[in-house]
């Protein structure tokens, strides 16, 4: 995985992708980045040539970051084509530039899709995400309201599947690796997780249908089981979730009384 | 003058928080969809104090810089979360974990806050099951338990190394289900950059959108900041990159007062720095610490060798030889003293001598491979991505690094700073864990204040309020308050200098590393505080803040935020400087024992140092609050 990069300094092309805002044109632009230590980040790379811009008076590229450990979801490069660049279940932010040789041009992207519409430069908005946890991603239950945690066994096995499920971080990378920009690893996570767990089993048809329908009406895609999603997810999170969606939907369907949207079918496919 | 009344209730320690529920005045039902309450920040103090307020029928509008509430600085925490369950049957109750705490922070925060915290962690547990919390079984399908530095039990729940994420996104749900239900009204990407007092009461907030850069005013009944840590003042921390003091700062600068901004954690087992470029560090959690051995090279000499080459005779497991009955298990300011002074004596290893190892061969070799994999494999996996060393086979490289800050806002035991109206959660108070706060214990904490103690307190403060008329937000304190926030922005911007906002917060870190770090002292602090306002007028004399404020612009959000951080750093140091004791995370090196231990003056400074602002040049005020221990007698801290 690691192309090992025994110059200490080095230097790359990058190759980035410029736009003002969501009205105004886009264009990739060329920057050189000198002196880089294969043992720096691919963000600290940007935050350094982000300064020599500003002592420039340029404007610095705007990219999303914040934890920089891989666990917020919030940064979101495609780096030469792959979302979260070259290596296997990490974020942008666990892009060290040992995996680059000297003289490389990287070209560095949004994470493109039509339900993620681009902010400035690097920056999308991903608020679709949100809306779809808000339609039924959750556990009806009040603050006070609960018995004790022991109450309720949980196997093992069906625990540690579902954290499986639930270490997804939301970052999107599934939905910019789709040719179809289908949502469906990022739901099949949330509605595995919640279905693994016996506490998530009274609201388990009335969740799949309701975050399927807000998915489909964000304008995700159709999922056509090509699994580019689950190669590039961080946290590496298999597409048989999607499997396991697509049964609970058909069996949500059939069972409910609830008149879903008429495509809905098509997206859980 | 600020008023720090604790407003402690009477009684017997245990009954406290009962007694203080049914004697607290409430809100009725029917009324309090009247009242609109503002939460600013949504990690694990703020979205799950907004997602019950809101289950409550209160009116919430929660405000986060982020562009999600699920991306807060919480989603980072590993370890676990603590909680006085006794599952193990190993011991534990309240009391066990009340004391730890209380122990754990050197006797330097409130009895009663504390004891709440212990009584409502089991209630946590239980809401989070609930929720459909993934935590960690048996194979009974009962829940597991781990320890942690400064217990001698296993209270630990944990999400495999992802608890705060866990946790995170349990409260994000119920926040979620609010939101979709219109109980609360998100903002997401808006930056709170001012609290506007109206008659002496906290009754809105001045926002900035972060994408389009409008600044709007938003008016409230009550404001609650639950908006995290100010770590990021030493510039390097194990902290997201956006975690900021701007919030607390403003609310400060409005009369809130500033509690222990001095006590700040550093922990002892993060990943070692790398070069000047580096931008955060990394944490390897202290769950670590369970199996793996902490250990320098006997002589100096062999500090550079191999670790493999260094026979066991020649290795120092120092923490167990100075700790033998915590071991590698010290608390985290013990450890992190430890690890310094074997590098000071130049036992420390790896290129730069700043590092010690931590060694998993002896529990690869009683657990066997597979064993360690499962408990800790997505930490060893973190360890490879940044240094691309396999620690299966070598031991890992450890440095302490700052990464918690005990010290915030002031606030009474209801959780209310001493400006009315305005009350505080999470890591941004400064409430439980005295001056050094124990593993596990911060999602302990903030997860209390949002779910179980604010639904109560705030109740409180609303039933003697009017609900406040929707235009409110015309009148001109808001005005005021709106006119500052664009005068910063424009001063910013205005700036002619030529150096980024980066260069100005490397600097200011390097400055509270070195002499308002792991060890303080006299000379320098008072150094520090010569040069911080030196480097403070260089920043806005010298800052280049490109681009416009009327756009998505992070030059300027950091540039705001480091413009705060330059004036905290001077207040931790000032603070600092007048705590003439060590205690917890705050060690002069005037006052210790011959072994290097802290020396505590409970004569002097058994109190809260509660800094109040006066102005702008002007020196703050120590106002103090005595803590008045009835329960637990005040003894030295030993972990011998
Ligand atoms: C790497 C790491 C690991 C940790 N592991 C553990 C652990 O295992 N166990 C444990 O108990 N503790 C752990 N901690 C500590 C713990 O995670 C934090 O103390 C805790 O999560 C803080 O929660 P919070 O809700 O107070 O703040 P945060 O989670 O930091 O949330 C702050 C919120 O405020 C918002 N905000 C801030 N300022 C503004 C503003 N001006 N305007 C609008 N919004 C704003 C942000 O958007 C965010 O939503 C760890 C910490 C770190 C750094
Ligand atoms: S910055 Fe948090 S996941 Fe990359």
């Amino acid at each position: 995985m690691v192309a090992n990069n025994s110059t200490k300094n080095f230097s790359v092309t990058l190759r980035v992708w410029r736009q003002a805002g969501p009205d105004q044109p886009g264009r990739f632009v060329d920057y050189p980045a000198t002196n880089l230590n294969p043992n720096m980040s691919f963000l600290e790379m940007l935050d350094v040539v982000n300064d020599e811009l500003t002592v420039k008076g340029e404007e610095p590229i705007a990219f999303a970051h914040d934890c920089r450990e891989g666990i917020c979801g919030t940064c979101s490069c495609t780096i030469n084509g792959k979302p979260h660049g070259p290596g296997k279940g990490v974020a942008t932010c666990q892009v060290y530039l040992r995996s680059f040789k000297d003289g490389d041009t990287i070209v560095v992207e949004p994470f493109r899709a039509r339900a993620f519409p681009l902010v400035k430069d690097l920056i999308t908005d991903r608020e679709a995400f949100d809306k779809i946890q808000q339609a039924g991603g959750f556990i009806s239950v009040r603050t006070g309201a609960a018995q004790d945690a022991n109450a309720i066994p949980v196997p093992k096995e069906d625990a540690d599947l579902a954290m499986d499920a639930a270490a997804c971080i939301g970052c999107g990378a599934c939905v910019a690796a789709c040719k179809n920009a289908s949502a469906m690893l990022f739901v099949a996570a949330k509605v595995s997780h919640l279905g693994l767990m016996p506490q998530g089993q009274p609201e388990r048809d009335k969740r799949v249908l309701a975050m399927v329908q807000t998915m489909d009406e964000a304008g995700f895609g159709n999922c056509t089981n090509q699994y580019e999603c689950s190669a590039v997810c961080p946290k590496l999170i298999s597409h048989d979730f999607i499997a396991r969606m697509n049964r609970d939907y058909i069996g949500a369907l059939f069972r409910s009384k609830f008149k879903p949207v008429s495509h809905a079918s098509g997206g859980a496919g | 003058m600020a008023n720090l009344e604790s407003k402690t209730p009477s009684g017997p320690l245990a009954g406290k928080w009962e007694k203080h529920k049914t004697e607290i005045k409430l809100v009725n039902p029917a009324n309090k969809r009247k009242y609109e309450v503002i939460v600013v920040g949504a990690g694990l103090a703020g979205s799950s104090c907004a997602a019950t307020l809101a289950e409550l029928g209160y009116r919430v509008k929660n405000f986060v810089f982020h562009d999600s509430p699920r991306r807060a600085h919480s989603i980072a925490a590993q370890g676990g979360i603590n909680a006085a369950k006794n599952y193990q049957n190993d011991g534990d109750s309240v009391h066990r974990l009340f004391y730890d705490t209380l122990k754990g922070g050197d006797y330097r925060a409130r009895e009663s806050n504390v004891h709440r915290l212990a009584e409502v962690s089991v209630n946590i547990i239980d809401q989070c099951a609930a929720q459909g919390v993934p935590f960690a079984r048996e194979y009974g399908g009962l829940l597991a338990n781990r320890s942690f530095g400064g217990a001698q039990v296993s209270r630990t729940f944990y999400a495999r190394g992802q608890t705060g994420q866990q946790l995170l996104l349990g409260a994000y749900s119920a926040l979620s289900r609010m939101i979709g239900q219109g109980g609360v009204e998100l903002h997401a990407n808006s930056e709170m950059l001012d609290v506007v007092i109206v008659d002496g009461h906290a009754k809105g907030i001045i926002v900035r959108d972060l994408i389009t850069g409008a600044i709007t005013r938003h008016s409230a009944d009550a404001v609650v900041l639950a908006t995290g840590g100010y770590g990021n003042v030493f510039n390097l921390s194990t902290y997201a990159r956006g975690s900021n003091a701007t919030a607390i700062w403003r609310a400060y600068k409005r009369g809130a007062c500033l509690a222990n901004p001095c006590y700040t954690q550093i922990h002892p087992t993060c990943i070692p720095v790398s070069g000047d470029y580096q931008s955060k560090l990394t944490l390897m959690s202290e769950s670590l610490r369970n199996d793996g051995r902490i250990w320098v090279p006997k002589k100096k000499e062999d500090a550079k060798k191999a670790p493999a080459s260094i026979p066991e005779a020649d290795r120092d497991y120092y923490l167990e030889r100075i700790y033998p009955s915590f071991g590698n298990l010290a608390p985290r300011d013990v450890a992190s003293r430890a690890a310094m002074r074997m590098c000071d004596e130049g036992r420390g290893v790896g290129e730069t001598g700043l590092g010690v190892y931590l060694d998993f061969a002896d529990a690869i070799k009683r657990l066997g491979e597979p064993a360690v994999r499962e408990r800790y494999g997505n930490l060893f996996d973190i360890y490879h991505e940044i240094t691309a060393e396999n620690a299966y086979q070598n031991p890992m490289r450890i440095f302490p690094a700052v990464h918690y800050t005990m010290g915030g806002l002031w606030v009474d035991y209801n959780l209310m700073s001493n400006v009315p109206g305005l009350f505080v959660l999470g890591e941004a108070n400064f409430s439980d864990h005295g001056a050094n706060r124990l593993g596990a214990s911060a999602l302990m904490q903030g997860l209390a204040d949002g779910y179980f103690v604010i639904p109560y307190t705030i109740g409180d403060y609303l039933a003697g309020q009017k609900p406040v008329a929707r235009t409110a937000a015309e009148g001109t304190a808001f005005k005021a308050a709106e006119d500052n926030v664009r005068a910063m922005t424009q001063r910013l911007l205005a700036s002619k200098g030529k150096e980024p906002v980066s260069h100005f917060h490397k600097r200011l870190g390097k400055i509270m590393w070195d002499h308002c770090g792991m060890a303080r002292n006299r000379a320098g602090l008072e150094a520090a505080l010569q040069k911080i306002p030196a480097l403070r007028e260089e920043f806005w004399a010298n800052v280049k803040v490109p681009g416009s404020a009327d756009t998505l612009n992070q030059s300027l959000e950091q540039a705001g935020r480091v413009a705060d951080f330059l004036e905290l750093g001077e207040l931790l140091c000032r603070d600092a400087l007048t705590r003439e004791e060590s205690c917890g995370g705050h060690f002069r090196e005037e006052y210790q024992y011959p072994d290097g231990e802290c020396k505590r003056d409970d004569q002097n400074f058994a109190h809260v140092a509660a800094w109040e602002y006066q102005g702008e040049g002007k020196t703050p005020l120590r106002n103090t609050e005595a803590l008045n221990y009835e329960f637990t007698k005040m003894s030295v801290r030993s972990y011998k």
